[in-house]
């Protein structure tokens, strides 16, 4: 069993529209405790939808949720770290969240769907992350042929236009397993070596990790779960059966992460050893 | 598959399939492929459909091609052919699934344009109830963001299975496959208990933590009504076994009890269940309602 790092974590507030926060992100943790999470990368989306809409985060709402967030990963340190999260048509005030979210040990750079990956106002925020030396976590819908209510999603295309304009910032494009189609993005991104992905959401379509293997390879690709640790358990143990190797398994679970956050974001964690219980149970 | 047959305790998938699907490749979909997954995934056996024919209008030549491919592998894979019930002379197809031993047949109501209430979804589970079949419903193949456009017809809905239970006098099993906690709630809590009894629920694509949506399903409905699957070759095998893995260690005491996992539903006790209900000739205990079958 190889460490694991959850790159791509979410966790709920009081701010927020449930009233089981608490349950949900006690939830994800003994959960993560189960699987051998070492460490949850994790943000919040400004208030969940409850003062303004999720991917449309207000400045205020944002800087509340970035508070939140930055005193839980204290909290629960060194198993929590955080993406600063940000609404990018509000620069000033982004790269103003972002310098504060660093300062006080955020690893990263949230960016959801407030505006496609592909505009002009997302440069300073990826010029941002260049000078910082963190990563972009940024939200994608696979192929997105169409509008989709409440976000301006990019797809892989998209991303991959502000990755050519920022060769010094890493770009994770999120959740392949997160809704539309993964088979478009592979090839949109196989050019830009600046471009990682990370295997989490929700879909667990059999082929859909044998071919981001086939088209980026292992060292660009990053376990994670976002909202369901349930089908990231799955892809944990369908890993080996990819025909991926073990130091392949290791990039994918921990080394890649270790690679492209800050260095030493992961060593109290790695070091806290894994509380793994279930994950290799059925490998 | 005989109701009391296999020795290997390992539960039997409900939900796999081979063959092609139109929208997307899938990975070797063929039936030796899938006996050595079933086996590293722990799986004594899978009811297995053939994916292609749930697209095709006509299902018999469908039938043929699965019962063929999967002859050499009796005793591990269970054919689970097609039955349309508003295709001529489906009685037959049926018959045919019977005499090879099937332990259930699908249909796909939205493939087929069955709509909630229609007749002949109701002919064929009165049938299935009376021959000791189950009746396989698949509420969709994929989620719904990732939808080829072509695939225009969208997911069956609750309705059409409260209407499938509820069919006064059936002594039909009914195997849902494919719905979230929304549809196998609406579903289960509009039943009356003794129809509540004939309902399985693949739990293959309910959520785990942190919305603990299976932890939920299991503290309300009682593991016997929810079911083991694979969903090989659409989706990864390991989900089911990694949602009762995920559950709490703490809740309910059944959760806690190491035998825990045995409760669940899986091919043989649905099997069983549906053979019983046949030799036995009970009905349901509503029988509200009988003239509502020969409205058609």
């Amino acid at each position: 069993m190889t460490a694991l790092i959850d790159v791509h974590a979410h966790f709920h507030t009081p701010l927020s529209n449930r009233s089981d926060w608490q349950r949900y992100n006690a939830s994800r943790l003994d959960a993560g405790d189960r699987m051998g999470v070492l460490c949850h990368v994790a943000s919040v989306l400004g208030s969940w939808g409850a003062t303004s809409p999720t991917y449309f985060s207000s400045p205020h709402d944002q800087t509340r949720a970035n508070d939140w967030m930055l005193d839980f990963a204290e909290e629960h340190a060194p198993r929590v770290k955080m993406w600063v999260a940000v609404n990018p048509n509000f620069t000033s005030h982004a790269l103003g969240e972002i310098e504060r979210g660093i300062a006080r040990g955020a690893i990263g750079i949230k960016l959801a769907a407030g505006r496609r990956a592909d505009d002009v106002l997302l440069d300073d925020i990826a010029a941002a992350a260049a000078q910082y030396g963190v990563p972009v976590l940024q939200h994608i819908w696979q192929h997105r042929r169409r509008d989709w209510p409440n976000q301006d999603a990019s797809d892989g295309i998209e991303l991959a236009r502000l990755a050519a304009r920022h060769p010094d910032a890493i770009f994770q494009l999120a959740h392949i397993g997160g809704g539309g189609d993964w088979a478009h993005t592979y090839p949109a991104v196989r050019d830009f070596e600046n471009i990682v992905m990370d295997l989490s959401g929700s879909g667990i379509d059999r082929g859909m990790i044998d071919e981001a293997l086939r088209w980026v390879g292992a060292r660009r690709l990053l376990w994670g779960a976002d909202l369901t640790l349930c089908t990231a358990l799955t892809k944990l143990r369908a890993l080996p059966h990819t025909g991926a190797s073990n130091d392949d398994l290791a990039d994918m679970c921990w080394r890649n992460a270790v690679r492209i956050f800050p260095a030493g974001a992961f060593t109290e964690a790695l070091a806290a050893g894994s509380r793994a219980v279930v994950s290799g149970a059925s490998a | 598959m005989t109701a009391s047959s296999s020795p290997d305790p390992r539960p039997i998938d409900v939900t796999s399939w081979i063959g092609s699907y139109p929208f997307r490749d899938v990975p070797h979909p063929d039936p030796e492929v899938l006996v050595g997954v079933l086996d590293r995934e722990g799986f004594a056996g899978a009811w297995v459909g053939h994916l292609p024919g749930a697209f095709h209008r006509d299902p018999i030549p469908s039938n043929r091609a699965l019962y063929a491919a999967l002859e050499p592998f009796a005793g591990v894979l269970y054919p689970t052919p097609i039955v349309r019930p508003d295709w001529p002379y489906w009685t037959d197809m049926l018959r045919d699934a019977v005499n090879a031993g099937a332990p259930a047949v699908r249909v796909y109501p939205a493939q087929c344009g069955l709509g909630a209430g229609h007749p002949a979804l109701a002919e064929l589970a009165m049938a299935c109830g009376e021959v000791g079949v189950a009746l396989h419903v698949t509420l969709r193949f994929e989620d719904l963001r990732q939808r080829h456009l072509m695939d225009a017809v969208g997911d069956v809905p609750a309705a059409t299975l409260r209407g499938i239970a509820r069919l006064a006098g059936s002594r039909c099993h009914l195997v849902v496959a494919g719905a979230g906690r929304e549809i196998i709630e609406e579903t289960h809590w509009g039943l009356t208990p003794s129809e509540q009894q004939r309902v399985f629920y693949d739990f293959g694509w309910v959520w785990g933590p942190p919305d603990d949506h299976f932890a939920h399903l299991v503290d309300t409905m009682g593991v016997e009504r929810l079911t083991w699957s694979s969903w090989w070759p659409l989706r990864l095998t390991q989900q089911s076994r990694a949602l009762i893995d995920l559950l709490p260690h703490q809740g309910t005491s059944s959760i806690s009890d190491a035998k825990f996992a045995d409760g669940f539903a899986d091919g043989r006790k649905i099997f069983a269940a549906a053979q019983h209900a046949a030799e036995s000739g009970l009905g349901s205990e509503n029988s509200m309602g009988t003239a509502s079958r020969r409205n058609r």
